[in-house]
């Protein structure tokens, strides 16, 4: 299982990287869309958990452009603009599996990567 | 009292507690005074114009027919009696002409001449020669006149110089009322005779007495000392003393008005010429003018019916349209509020959202951070086993689930913004309020108690209004409550397919008298305290909106109850409300 984090916070995504790969799990990071397309590029991965608003290309596009590359990709959206109500709603607004909320429960976060890459 | 509070228009008693752009246009009371002068000013200075120059183009008019009635009556009365002098003067003077002093002299001749003269023309009672001695020497008739010497008479003085003469009535050597006529004839030697007849004042009488005189008028001869000549309706017989003055001399027939004892009379009168007479027509104004005071009564309430008539018909349109003024500028005031009131919350709601947003990053930041000490120090061996550091972490991990708890709160506030109605917990809405107000509570010793029926289902509504409508409702009844009391909110099913939620409060209460006002939009009673009177207007408006309904039972000094009928799902907003309150 390997795992794409993509915020444009830096401190957010390096130490939440460092957290999921103490459980086990391979996570790779990067702050821009540029950079994640890249990414995508040299490495595959099971599934990617987006910040909703990047700088310059927004999530939704770059969900789409790392769609085009790894079809089989799963998405995560993450964002400080919404509530725990807006998960189901979210989630079928930006076509993402699962629609999570700023700040995170890491435990949270690794059970419905668990539940996204089983359906 | 009862009356005016019936018919007292809304906007009377209206007084703006806004300021600024919510305050309403216009001075209504003002406007209304000024609809109300200026109306009926321009409807009845006409009228009134109108009806007093037709008042006295008429009264006027019929004084001035008075005046010539009067006049013209006069006049063909003098006529009349001048013509019936002048022809027994005439008549005099033919048998003068006629016969020689030595025929007039004949008693038999005379006597003929008498009988003669009472066939022809009537009035005559007896006829006398006088010589120029001024001795009768000779007379026919009912007395015994003949011998008598009139030279030291006043009248035989007069003709003496005038060759003619009309005596006043009088009684004379008979002791009856008569009047003379003489004659005078000068003979061939340088004397003269006078030819003398007595004319029978009954005759002189009924020539007036067949005058036809309107305005219980009385017409009769006086003489200018002011003796009357012939009987009076008002003053008495021949001979008495008429008490009014005798109008002085004029050529023409004249009309003037006086007074006796207050009663005005109008007076027309004429000078017989050659004669000692003033013929006198004397009318009762009040009479006369009494078909005039009629139609002036007739035009008194004419114009008062008209009066009211205009004044009730500009009373009623003024009151109409300030009144419709006074709802538009009203609704224009309720809406500008609304517009405000949506903006305001928008702009909290996107202010909420930035905050929260803002607050976001860094909080998860902090988790993230926080979660990895924890990592390291339970997944680590170094500091599994210091329970210190790891409460410490947990403490800080606590915090930030805190914080995301608000700014959660926050966003959720922030979302509701949006109209969207969707399946939602009410009990969930309102302890969302809760989480706003509970603190206000806490601090003041409030005790809320949230109580839920189990058989409360979910509703599709707005949660967005549904939180504004508690907010207000709850602050309500923190702000009617002293230090304290006690808060109660229960949740349940009602039977008719509703949900009621029910904020009951242990506060001031609501009179009894003020109750049905509460609704309305800027009603308040605490304006001093910088209340709007909009809150539960806002609030009812809201209810309305979704579907539902309010009502309230309240008793002063005990407290007050909302209760609140939610519908399990709401109706369709229209599609112009949305577009206001999006402002």
């Amino acid at each position: 299982m390997r795992v794409l984090l993509v915020d444009d916070e830096l401190e957010l995504v390096t130490t939440l990287a460092e957290r999921l790969e103490l459980r086990g799990i391979a996570t790779e990071w990067a702050i821009s869309a540029e950079e994640a397309l890249r990414r995508v590029e040299t490495s595959t991965f099971d599934i990617a958990v987006l910040d909703v608003k990047i700088p310059k290309v927004d999530g939704i596009k770059l969900k789409k452009r790392l769609q085009g590359k790894c079809p089989g990709m799963k998405f995560i959206f993450v964002t400080g603009h919404g509530s725990t109500r807006d998960f189901e709603t979210g989630a079928s607004e930006v076509g993402a599996d699962y629609y999570l909320v700023k700040p995170l429960s890491i435990e949270n976060l690794i059970a419905k990567i668990k539940e996204a890459l089983q359906r | 009292m009862k009356l005016w509070s019936m018919l007292r228009p809304d906007f009377w008693d209206h007084e703006d507690v806004a300021a600024g752009p919510y305050k309403h246009l216009f001075n209504f009371r003002r406007m209304w005074k000024s609809a109300v002068i200026l109306t009926a000013l321009v409807a009845l200075a006409p009228l009134v114009f109108m009806t007093i120059v037709d008042y006295n183009v008429n009264q006027q008019a019929i004084e001035s027919d008075i005046s010539y009635q009067t006049a013209r009556l006069v006049s063909n009365t003098r006529r009349s009696v001048s013509f019936f002098l002048s022809e027994r003067k005439s008549a005099l003077n033919f048998i003068d002409k006629d016969n020689t002093y030595a025929a007039l002299s004949d008693p038999l001749r005379l006597t003929a001449l008498l009988d003669n003269l009472k066939k022809g023309f009537g009035g005559f009672t007896d006829l006398g020669v006088i010589d120029h001695n001024g001795l009768q020497h000779s007379y026919v008739g009912p007395y015994h006149l003949a011998g008598i010497n009139y030279s030291d008479q006043e009248w035989f003085k007069d003709l003496v110089s005038s060759g003619a003469h009309v005596s006043e009535v009088f009684l004379g050597f008979r002791q009856q009322p008569h009047l003379v006529v003489a004659v005078k004839h000068v003979l061939p030697d340088g004397n003269f005779y006078i030819l003398r007849a007595s004319i029978d004042t009954q005759k002189f009488n009924d020539l007036l007495a067949e005058v036809e005189i309107s305005g219980q008028g009385d017409i009769f001869l006086v003489t200018r000392e002011g003796v009357l000549q012939t009987p009076s309706r008002f003053f008495g017989n021949a001979l008495d003393r008429l008490p009014l003055e005798v109008p002085a001399f004029a050529e023409k027939t004249q009309v003037m008005e006086t007074h006796l004892q207050a009663e005005p009379l109008v007076i027309g009168y004429a000078f017989i010429h050659e004669t000692p007479f003033v013929l006198m027509a004397v009318k009762k104004k009040a009479a006369l003018m009494k078909p005039w005071n009629e139609t002036r009564q007739k035009l008194i309430v004419f114009l008062a019916i008209s009066i009211t008539v205009i004044v009730l018909v500009v009373l009623g349109v003024a009151t109409f349209l300030v009144n419709q003024i006074f709802a538009a500028d009203h609704k224009r005031v309720i809406a500008l509020h609304q517009v405000e009131y949506a903006n305001k919350m928008a702009s909290l709601g996107r202010l909420s959202a930035g905050v929260a947003h803002e607050i976001n990053n860094p909080l998860a930041i902090i988790n993230e951070k926080a979660g990895l000490i924890k990592d390291l120090f339970t997944l680590g061996r170094q500091f599994a086993e210091d329970s210190k550091l790891l409460g410490l972490v947990d403490s800080i991990l606590y915090s930030v689930e805190r914080c995301g708890a608000i700014t959660r709160r926050l966003l959720n506030f922030a979302r509701h913004m949006d109209v969207r109605p969707r399946l939602l917990d009410v009990g969930e809405v309102v302890k969302d309020v809760l989480g706003f107000l509970g603190k206000e509570a806490e601090f003041r010793s409030i005790d809320i108690s949230v109580q839920v029926d189990s058989d409360v289902p979910q509703i599709e509504s707005d949660p967005g209004r549904l939180q504004e409508i508690f907010l207000n409702l709850i602050n309500n009844a923190l702000a009617a409550m002293a230090n304290g009391g006690r808060l109660a909110i229960t949740f349940r099913r009602s039977d008719d397919g509703f949900i009621c939620v029910t904020v009951a409060d242990t506060g001031c209460g609501i009179p009894e008298a003020i109750m049905h006002r509460i609704f309305e939009p800027f009603f308040s009673t605490n304006t001093a305290s910088g209340g709007t009177g909009l809150g539960l207007s806002i609030t009812y408006g809201l209810i309305q909106e979704i579907g539902g309904n309010i009502q309230v039972k309240s008793e002063v000094g005990k407290g007050t109850e909302f209760s609140v009928f939610l519908p399990l799902k709401m109706p369709p907003l229209r599609k112009v409300k949305n577009e206001s309150l999006a402002g």
